[in-house]
């Protein structure tokens, strides 16, 4: 096998065949994403789930999407039983840590967010969603600029993105591109988290394209990675087999060793 | 530590004992989903524990872990010594408890007894088996045909009665959304009184039976500092242990006085609290208070007696650390026709005989020097009266 990979080791004067150091950095973090899509895998999604969370929380403000991709992309019941195994591994609510360790503007959104817990069938109410779209409008509206006040401080938003339903929700984005320019998540550029709560509770595969897209650049950073880890490892194959399909000549392209195979599995058929 | 056959063989014995406690000794029964030695847990001192419960359905005294030494027994027995519901101790067949319900209804007029003797005496899954039975044998629902034979007060505590409790909590919550007085007060009871099982429980319900989901319908029909309190309330799923963290409260505790003293009752930090932190925590907190500043919380949230959202706080308060004081007064207020609860007494009967009306009776005597049963009799008449003395235990001399 040494033999094979010539281009990882250097010439050294001693005349031994050295590693070339960012040679052993990178295949140290190609094992290591491998590694974290395999343990997280195996723990349950509840655990799972719990545990990025915590995580995240500890990491602060800038890793706070973790927090809304978890919220929003999961089932009702599975968002519950994140919460629930989060009772069991720290002895708290996840409602309590939050609220009591992120200090920012974020704060109301994302303990509603993770207190949701959704109607999941199909009834919407076409005329509570036109006048919630023009309510987020407003909202997105008044507060863009230098305003105090961030629009997901706002209570109507608020309330509207953590306690309608998805399918409630898709009606009000729909309503929302009838009576605005662009589109919300257009509308929403400046406030990213804000952005990212309606991409994935409204239009997620847009969100996971961006994920993938991001992660498989030529200087895609380790938080990228990571992100992207966590998505294979977490979202069903189905969501993602499409965005997969799309990237598979740069999986092959820029990926290496086990870690491209878990990837490419996505586009498999038969897994699982 | 060498797990000798001995041992292997004991373990397996207890194993098996907690298995056939689950799967016949609870109603409904329990399955355990995942029955592999990972879940099989030894501790210190070679007692056996059974864990990985977390998927299962939850029933109203739903552990998370059973003990070998029956620990769980005892649990549900201390629940029940505050319940003032009685079942007899051989309880007729479901079919026969069915024939004897459609017999009531039958004929002309409607033998009202029968249904108190029988309704009265059956705990929440001997209802919904009732229920179940009756619609399969008869193809109608059993609250529809008592719909039909039954009316007024009476009517509406049977009603409120044999349905499930979830399903009562979320009929309860749907019309609080709907009126205009005293509906963010039972809200709130509900949102707070209940474990955070059984508010879950009734946030599904409300799911099934309303097609949208119960926070939905406050955030919209709630407004200000109501909303600001009663969403969080109800969106709640707090942490039930009893550790607390004692320079926790300290910290809290300083902090609730200061928005206090400013006035700012509807704060974010304040609302936090109340609505985030586990029972046992905000109990610890609220008592340091108390020894800290002199007052309890309740007293330095009544600046403003005509302020009702300073009211709303404090029953808020109540129902999370002394619950049985809470329904005390509600039910006081009701019984002596004060205040604007309607169906307060019909509410609060149903939703805590099976819960802990025997502490709520005890503070009602402790308070008013006559006995709630007595109350009850000089305040109602009828087979409203009858059902409800049944209901709280009342025995006849």
């Amino acid at each position: 096998m040494r033999k094979g990979c010539s281009k990882f080791f250097l010439e050294d004067e001693r005349q031994f065949e050295r590693w070339n150091d960012s040679a052993i950095k990178s295949l140290k973090a190609e094992f290591k994403l491998f590694k974290d899509v395999v343990l997280l895998s195996l723990m349950h999604p509840w655990e799972r789930d719990a545990r990025l969370l915590k995580k995240a929380l500890k990491k602060g403000p800038p890793h706070y999407n973790v927090i809304v991709e978890i919220a929003c992309t999961r089932s009702s019941d599975q968002l519950l039983g994140a919460r629930k195994a989060y009772h069991s591994l720290f002895d708290r609510s996840i409602e309590e840590d939050l609220a009591s360790h992120v200090k920012g503007s974020e704060r109301k959104l994302l303990v509603a967010l993770v207190s949701a817990y959704r109607y999941e069938g199909p009834k919407v109410k076409e005329d509570a969603a036109k006048s919630e779209a023009k309510a987020l409008l407003n909202a997105i509206k008044n507060n863009n600029g230098d305003h105090k006040k961030k629009a997901m401080e706002e209570d109507e938003v608020i309330w509207i993105l953590t306690t309608r339903s998805k399918p409630h929700l898709k009606v009000v984005y729909e309503q929302y591109k009838k009576i605005s320019a662009k589109t919300i998540t257009e509308d929403l550029e400046v406030e990213l988290l804000l952005k990212e709560t309606v991409e994935c509770l409204c239009t997620p595969q847009t969100y996971f394209t961006r994920v993938f897209d991001t992660a498989l650049r030529e200087d895609a950073k380790e938080d990228a990675k990571k992100a992207l880890t966590r998505l294979v490892a977490t979202q069903e194959d189905v969501d993602l087999k499409g965005i997969a399909a799309k990237f598979e000549d740069k999986i092959k392209e820029r990926v290496k060793g086990a870690y491209k195979d878990v990837l490419l599995g996505v586009l498999a058929d038969d897994r699982k | 530590m060498k797990l000798g056959w001995i041992k292997r063989i004991n373990v397996m014995k207890v194993v098996l004992y907690a298995l056939s406690y689950m799967h016949h000794d609870f109603s409904p029964p329990i399955v355990h989903p995942d029955r592999s030695s990972k879940n099989i847990l030894l501790d210190l001192d070679n007692e056996v524990h059974i864990s990985g419960l977390w998927h299962c359905q939850a029933s109203k005294t739903h552990p998370t872990s059973i003990k070998s030494n029956g620990a769980i027994q005892k649990e549900i027995k201390e629940e029940e010594a505050m319940a003032t519901l009685t079942v007899p101790t051989t309880v007729p067949s479901v079919s026969e408890d069915c024939e004897q319900l459609r017999k009531a209804f039958s004929g002309w007029g409607t033998n009202e007894g029968l249904i108190i003797d029988i309704l009265g005496h059956r705990n929440a899954e001997q209802r919904n088996l009732i229920r179940k039975t009756y619609a399969e044998t008869y193809g109608e629902d059993l609250l529809k045909a008592l719909d039909k034979e039954l009316s007024n007060d009476f009517e509406r505590l049977v009603l409120l009665w044999a349905l499930d409790p979830a399903e009562r909590d979320a009929l309860l919550a749907n019309e609080a959304t709907k009126r205009w007085t005293s509906s963010n007060q039972v809200l709130m009871e509900i949102a707070c009184t209940r474990s955070a099982n059984q508010l879950l429980h009734a946030r599904q319900a409300y799911h099934a039976r309303y097609k949208k989901s119960l926070e939905e319908d406050v955030a919209h029909h709630t407004t200000g500092d109501f909303r600001k309190l009663l969403l969080p309330l109800v969106s709640s799923y707090r942490y039930e242990g009893e550790e607390v963290n004692m320079t926790l409260a300290k910290t809290e505790a300083k902090l609730l006085h200061e928005k206090i003293s400013d006035k700012a009752y509807s704060d974010d930090d304040v609302i936090r609290v109340l609505a985030t932190r586990s029972k046992a925590q905000i109990n610890a907190t609220l008592n340091h208070y108390k020894n800290e500043y002199g007052n309890d919380i309740n007293k330095d949230l009544k600046a403003d007696p005509k302020d009702e959202f300073l009211a709303l706080l404090r029953s808020t308060v109540k129902c999370l650390v002394y619950p049985e004081k809470y329904f005390e007064k509600v039910l006081r207020l009701a019984i002596n026709r004060r205040g604007t609860d309607e169906g307060a007494l019909t509410r609060v009967v149903c939703t805590r005989a099976e819960v802990d009306l025997k502490i709520i009776a005890d503070e009602y005597q402790r308070r008013n020097s006559v006995p709630l049963t007595r109350a009850i009799v000089k305040d109602t008449h009828g087979d409203y009266e009858k059902l409800l003395l049944v209901l709280a235990g009342h025995v006849e001399n």
